[in-house]
């Protein structure tokens, strides 16, 4: 399925993201990272620990509404996979990212925002990673 | 004032992550697919978020704390091991197969799409299930 090049509408919300890290650092001294919100709500280590998290959650959840209520229509999630791909997607990044302890935003955003080699070398593997497994199923499976 | 803000921070990741199209599968797949339907466009997106990142996280981390906690809580593990980069590895698979990673996915959760809990739901039985891999491994493994 074809998808529209969209660089400053890409560019634009990528600066807001941006902004949000810069904020949740600045103003509570976190990293914003997506993996440490869901796991420290689902298994949090002490309720002020699961109470910040769950806030945040609830603003990040939100953003679709708002985007709703500006532009009269609901951000697109077009989903061309099929909920046995969801499933085991989902598996496997749940797993994986407690193992690498981030993803696109905790290591791709923050780390990268930080130099930080850790996140480069987490960063590199799962891009790669990523690009290998959409080629393999679209053009040697042909799913 | 303090959830009140974390409130507000949330909503802007979230409508930053909506905007971006990082919300959306079809779009996130297709900037994987160069030999197909390429759409570069998730470049931009990463390439906003680090450059505000980086030039904001030189002015915030200068000061001697954040405006509302006590302490920066920073990651302080520097190791690239076999941990961290089959981790990784994983990740990717698993996001390439569905096309949502957490940071798209949470914020998607408010359009109520079905897709999309199915994969949260998903996630946090994985996240649950390495856990416990880990706790039967080594009993005193605290996550990062």
């Amino acid at each position: 399925m074809e998808t529209a090049f969209t660089p400053l509408q890409s560019l634009g919300g990528g600066v807001v993201i941006g902004l949000a890290a810069v904020l949740l650092m600045g103003l509570h001294g976190r990293i914003f990272g997506a993996t440490g919100i869901l796991t420290g709500i689902v298994a949090p280590a002490s309720r002020p620990d699961f109470t910040w998290r769950a806030v945040l959650l609830a603003g990040m959840v939100s953003g679709p509404l708002l985007v709703l209520a500006l532009t009269g229509a609901m951000p697109a999630v077009d989903v061309p996979v099929s909920t046995a791909m969801l499933i085991v997607g989902g598996l496997l990044v749940g797993v994986g990212v407690t193992f690498s302890s981030g993803c696109t935003s905790g290591h791709g955003v923050c780390g990268l925002a930080r130099l930080s080699p850790r996140s480069a070398a987490s960063v590199a593997t799962f891009m790669l990673a990523t690009a290998a497994t959409v080629y393999v199923i679209r053009h040697v499976i042909g799913a | 004032m303090k959830y009140l803000s974390l409130y507000l921070i949330g909503l802007i990741f979230g409508t930053g992550i909506s905007v971006s199209g990082m919300a959306n599968p079809a779009k996130v797949l297709n900037f994987f697919d160069v030999a197909g339907t390429w759409d570069p466009s998730l470049a931009f997106v990463m390439g906003g978020a680090v450059i505000v990142t980086f030039i904001g996280y030189r002015f915030v981390l200068r000061r001697p704390m954040p405006a509302m906690a006590d302490a920066f809580h920073l990651p302080t593990s520097r190791a690239i091991d076999a941990r961290l980069l089959g981790g990784s590895a994983v990740f990717g698979i698993g996001w390439g197969i569905a096309g949502f990673c957490p940071g798209g996915a949470l914020p998607a959760l408010g359009t109520l799409d079905a897709p999309v809990f199915i994969f949260v739901g998903a996630s946090i039985a994985g996240i649950l299930l390495a856990r416990g891999i880990t706790a039967a491994r080594s009993p005193r493994t605290a996550t990062a």
